[in-house]
């Protein structure tokens, strides 16, 4: 009794998308929808938007400008020339300096890059593992200022044999730091407090107490009235890496190292799968056996003391003393640099050797072309308000969607980080108390583990990742493409982290 | 009203979700969709609700074409969907949450829910629904709040119903009051698309079945179709329903529970007082509906819940170690929501593979994972349990729901286990898989292993099944063996013991 009529049933792999190798141009498409070009863009976007408005400040331009209608070139050749002059001048200042005389002239700006990217790639490495084990550490600023006053204290009140000096300093400024992270940690496990407002409130207690301390003799300089501490000895300062004729130091290799450790730490050793796990899913990380709780903790004395050891290279590389302004706007760089980096220790360093740059580069270009150093830092935010928004630096530039590539999108966090982040942001673990512009750097950044709560849902599920509350987000009710394993397969995400891991 | 769709296909990038589907439904009617997970059945009810745009084909409505660009047209074209998933809040009552999205106010704005509630009791007798307008719907059964929204879409007039996967959450009880609504529903007039893979019910309620298959119709049958003919047509290839396990061969009991008590953070006894053994090579099932207990049971064996009692395993008392301890003894654990405790999303399949064994060899050591062993031990498991991925690098959040649960099966039924518990093993997971899933399950029992099932799909609880523990308001109403009727395990997971006395059967409290 057969009461079924069959319709051509498909056999396996015939229907479905085709699953073929990869021919060039899904290898470029590929390419095209990474995150990388949508860094490269973002950057490229944001040279222009402040191009922009450097032609809008500029003087000759608006000038010009008056007279427009009746000599319309002489105002596009101001414009023309003004932005030119002002990005000449901070390549110049950042990179190659084209116009010196001699050779130490020539490549002084980069090396000086090099020395103020420093302390930011260290701090920045600190931030990006706290972003992978989904804590968002924004009190960089007060652990970097206690791995400072210890390493100035050890350094200015110990006398000790070159080498062993400078190595205890090193170890106290990264002491100083992870116990600053730890006291986060360990209230978040315990009490479960959020870290976000911990940090801050701690970034407060550092910076009253650094600026108590340097008046009194625990730190001050004697005989002095101003708040800054005493020159560190010889002996605990990190020596010149190239030669005196430039800043650049020691500290900058201890960067190197630092990167190294950041990468190991992450990708391959046991702690930083258990950081990772607990970052992308902490319910699933407990399941399995990974004590949430006590990550927390490491990970705040890591990511603490990575920015504990860029107090100690700000004071014993560069600055030689502490006074109140040692971390300066680093912690909240860092955060930046994270993003840029996607939280990747390799691509941390390369945003903190950009943002370096910048800064190095911005210093000559307001000196010899009148441009503020704002625009330094317009540049700056604005790269990453494109890196938090993919969606919107796609659509300038009409790139494919990843989706075009892999079907089933928003199941993909670190594809679509934003709006996976954005979601989450706003409503589960990361920044519900953050202000809303850190809230969306919040989803971005820790994007592997923010995302995850909506990320790898049943096809079924209605929950959804930037869908709007209650609607099934736009996956279609199926598994992967069927067909047979491709070596290489044409819808493997490109993720920042991962694709470079392997 | 009659509602056809023409030649639907929806693509999402290079994939098809729904290929030049065509369906009629008409007043009068209960049209089953039927396929696996991952069929496209989801897709293709979105697509005629309004969520998502069709990529071709047309949707006409007596014989009109429309388009819907949301669900608010769909509604006001007559179409009402129940998600698998209430779209319900909680803290709203009934005839708020009824309200919501048509609210009618009277003057300066003020809401007006009488009206709201007059249609709700309306409805609610008409159709024998017992549904107060008043209560909140947290504090509703499962089973009632889905008639809370089959009420919103009839308040919204719907003459076509999409139910989606509805049984899902059900008890058998609730399930057939559902179908007999379902039935009044037909009778009155309305179209009801029933979405489902449970070929059970889609026999008992159907006029007309349609088939999907990987986003195509593979076949339509009428309701009195052989259940292994659709099967089969359903998975493409035959399938064994009700498969003919061994008898167990029992060793010693090993692991034993006693006087286990787990209580919620206000005092409430989530499990209470509970007791039993599983000898070495038996399957024991824990059946019993949704949020009576069973999680927090599992939850307390592993660790994950502070508990008071006992649970020994060889001897050794449990209670109190970490999870990592309870694991290292030898448990295997397969946690009942994969996607939320069994996976790490972003991860990829290698990693998930030794999420809890990334410390030992060969995964790794104390200090350092060894990648190239990782992927050596993945692309082994993955073979092994057959498990569907175009690479081990993939991240595990990409496979489709039954290859990500053979990935946590994969990882948790190693060698040497000292005990087996595997809740919910085939929760959202195509017929093919459950197949194989429930033979890797016996193999275990049959290697001798103590093995513990937590389900609330009495088919699964049955095909495994040595002995059945009901667990009904955080206690075990009683131990019966693996060949219990249906309505006797019914009752039980009412709390209903059909031994004893009858008790007070009111279900309250259940959603929790």
């Amino acid at each position: 009794m057969s009461a079924v009529t069959t319709q051509a049933a498909p056999t396996p792999g015939a229907s479905g998308p085709a699953s073929g190798p990869p021919d060039g141009g899904s290898a470029l498409r590929h390419m095209m929808s990474g995150n990388g070009m949508v860094t490269v863009l973002a950057i490229v976007l944001s040279l222009v938007i402040s191009a922009v408005l450097i032609i809008l400040t500029n003087e000759d331009v608006m000038e010009a400008a008056g007279y427009f209608f009746a000599r319309p070139q002489d105002t596009l050749v101001a414009a023309w020339e003004a932005v030119a002059a002002a990005y000449a001048a901070l390549f110049r200042g950042a990179v190659f300096n084209y116009r010196a005389e001699d050779v130490t002239g020539m490549v002084y700006p980069f090396m000086e890059s090099l020395t103020l990217s420093t302390p930011l790639i260290i701090i920045s490495l600190g931030i990006a593992i706290s972003f992978r084990s989904g804590l968002f550490n924004i009190g960089g600023q007060g652990q970097m200022i206690f791995g400072a006053m210890f390493a100035t204290f050890f350094g200015v009140h110990l006398q000790l044999p070159v080498g062993l000096h400078l190595l205890l300093v090193l170890v106290m400024g990264i002491l100083g730091g992870a116990l600053w992270g730890s006291i986060v940690g360990v209230l978040k496990a315990a009490t479960g407090a959020h870290e976000v407002i911990l940090t801050i409130m701690l970034n407060y207690v550092a910076v009253n107490l650094v600026a108590y301390l340097l008046q009194t003799p625990v730190l001050q300089r004697e005989g002095s009235t101003n708040p800054v501490s005493e020159f560190l000895e010889p002996t605990a300062v990190f020596p010149p890496l190239l030669g005196d004729s430039f800043r650049l130091n020691w500290g900058f290799v201890v960067a190197i190292l630092a990167t190294v450790f950041a990468w190991w730490l992450i990708r391959r050793s046991t702690t930083g799968f258990q950081l990772r796990a607990v970052g992308a899913n902490p319910a699933a990380a407990r399941t399995a056996g990974v004590s949430v709780k006590r990550m927390y903790v490491v990970a705040m004395v890591i990511s603490g003391g990575l920015a504990g050891l860029a107090g100690m290279s700000q004071v014993s590389g560069t600055e030689k003393v502490l006074n109140t302004d040692v971390a300066g706007s680093f912690g909240f760089d860092a955060i930046t640099v994270a993003l840029l980096g996607r939280s990747n220790p390799v691509g941390v360093f390369f945003a903190g050797l950009l943002f370096g740059a910048l800064r190095a580069g911005g210093v000559t270009m307001q000196t010899e072309t009148g441009v503020p150093i704002d625009i330094v830092l317009i540049i700056q935010s604005l790269i990453v308000l494109f890196i938090a928004a993919p969606p919107l630096v796609r659509t300038i530039f009409r790139l494919p969607r990843p989706g075009a590539l892999q079907a089933r999108t928003t199941a993909d966090p670190v594809t679509q980080p934003a709006l996976a982040g954005a979601a989450a942001a706003t409503t589960t673990s990361a920044g519900g108390t953050a202000p809303a512009a850190e809230s969306a750097v919040v989803g971005d950044a820790v994007g592997v583990a923010a995302g995850d709560a909506v990320s790898p849902a049943d096809p079924e599920s209605p929950a959804g990742a930037g869908a709007p509350a209650g609607a099934p987000r736009d996956t279609p009710d199926a598994g992967p493409p069927p067909g047979g394993r491709p070596t290489a397969s044409p819808t493997q995400p490109t993720t920042g982290e991962e694709g470079e891991q392997r | 009203m009659k509602l056809e769709l023409r030649g639907i296909t929806k693509k999402f990038g290079a994939f098809t979700a729904n290929d030049s589907i065509d369906l009629t439904v008409e007043s009068g009617q209960v049209h089953s969709l039927l396929g696996e997970n991952g069929a496209g059945k989801s897709t293709l009810m979105n697509v005629l609700f309004g969520l998502y745009e069709p990529t071709a084909g047309e949707i006409l409505v007596d014989g009109t074409p429309v388009r819907f660009s949301g669900p608010g047209e769909a509604m006001a074209a007559g179409i009402g969907m129940v998600h698998q998933h209430f779209m319900l809040i909680p803290v709203f009552t009934v005839a708020e949450n009824v309200a919501l999205g048509d609210e009618h106010t009277r003057a300066a704005g003020v809401l007006d829910l009488e009206a709201t509630r007059r249609r709700i009791r309306e409805i609610s007798d008409r159709f024998g629904f017992h549904v107060d307008p008043d209560a909140r719907v947290e504090d509703l059964p499962v089973g009632v709040q889905q008639r809370v929204e089959i009420i919103k879409a009839l308040v919204r007039d719907a003459r076509v119903l999409i139910l989606d996967e509805p049984t899902a959450v059900l008890t058998p009880q609730e399930t057939d009051e559902l179908l007999d609504i379902i039935r009044q529903l037909r009778d009155s007039g309305t179209a009801v698309v029933f979405i489902s893979h449970k070929l059970r019910e889609v026999k008992a309620i159907s006029t007309q079945i349609t088939v999907l298959r990987r986003g195509r119709v593979v076949g339509t049958a009428d309701p009195g179709a052989d259940q292994s003919e659709l099967a089969a047509l359903m998975v493409g290839r035959d399938v064994v329903l009700n498969r003919q396990k061994s008898a167990p061969t029992l060793g010693e009991e090993t692991f034993t529970v006693s006087g286990l008590t787990v209580l919620s953070p206000d005092g409430v006894r989530l499990v209470d007082d509970v007791s039993f053994g599983i000898r070495q090579g038996e399957v024991l099932a824990v059946a019993g509906v949704q949020g009576n207990g069973q999680t927090e049971l599992t939850e307390a064996i592993m660790g994950l819940h502070k508990a008071q009692g006992s649970i020994r395993l060889d001897g050794e008392e449990l209670l109190g170690r970490t999870t990592r301890q309870v694991i290292r003894a030898g448990v295997g654990y397969v946690p009942e929501d994969r996607s939320t405790d069994g996976l790490v999303g972003p991860f990829t399949v290698a990693e998930n593979l030794v999420l809890n064994r990334y410390d030992r060899p060969p995964a790794g050591n104390g200090l350092q994972l060894d990648p190239k062993a990782i992927r050596r031990l993945a692309e082994q498991r993955v073979q092994e349990f057959d498990i569907r991925t175009q690479g081990v690098d993939l991240p595990v959040g990409t496979l489709s729901g039954g290859n990500q649960q053979k990935v946590v099966m994969a990882r948790e039924l190693v060698d040497d286990l000292k005990l087996f518990i595997a809740s919910q093993p085939t929760r959202g997971v195509d017929v093919g898989s459950i197949e194989f899933l429930h033979d890797r399950i016996i193999r275990e029992r049959d290697s001798g292993t103590p093995v513990m099932i937590v389900s609330t799909e009495l088919d699964e609880v049955l095909d495994l099944a040595d002995r059945i523990a009901v667990m009904y308001h955080g206690r075990i109403i009683g131990i019966v063996p693996g060949d219990t009727s249906r309505d006797d395990l019914g009752l039980m997971m009412a709390g209903i013991d059909p031994a004893a006395s009858p008790q007070d059967p009111t279900p309250k409290g259940a959603t929790a």
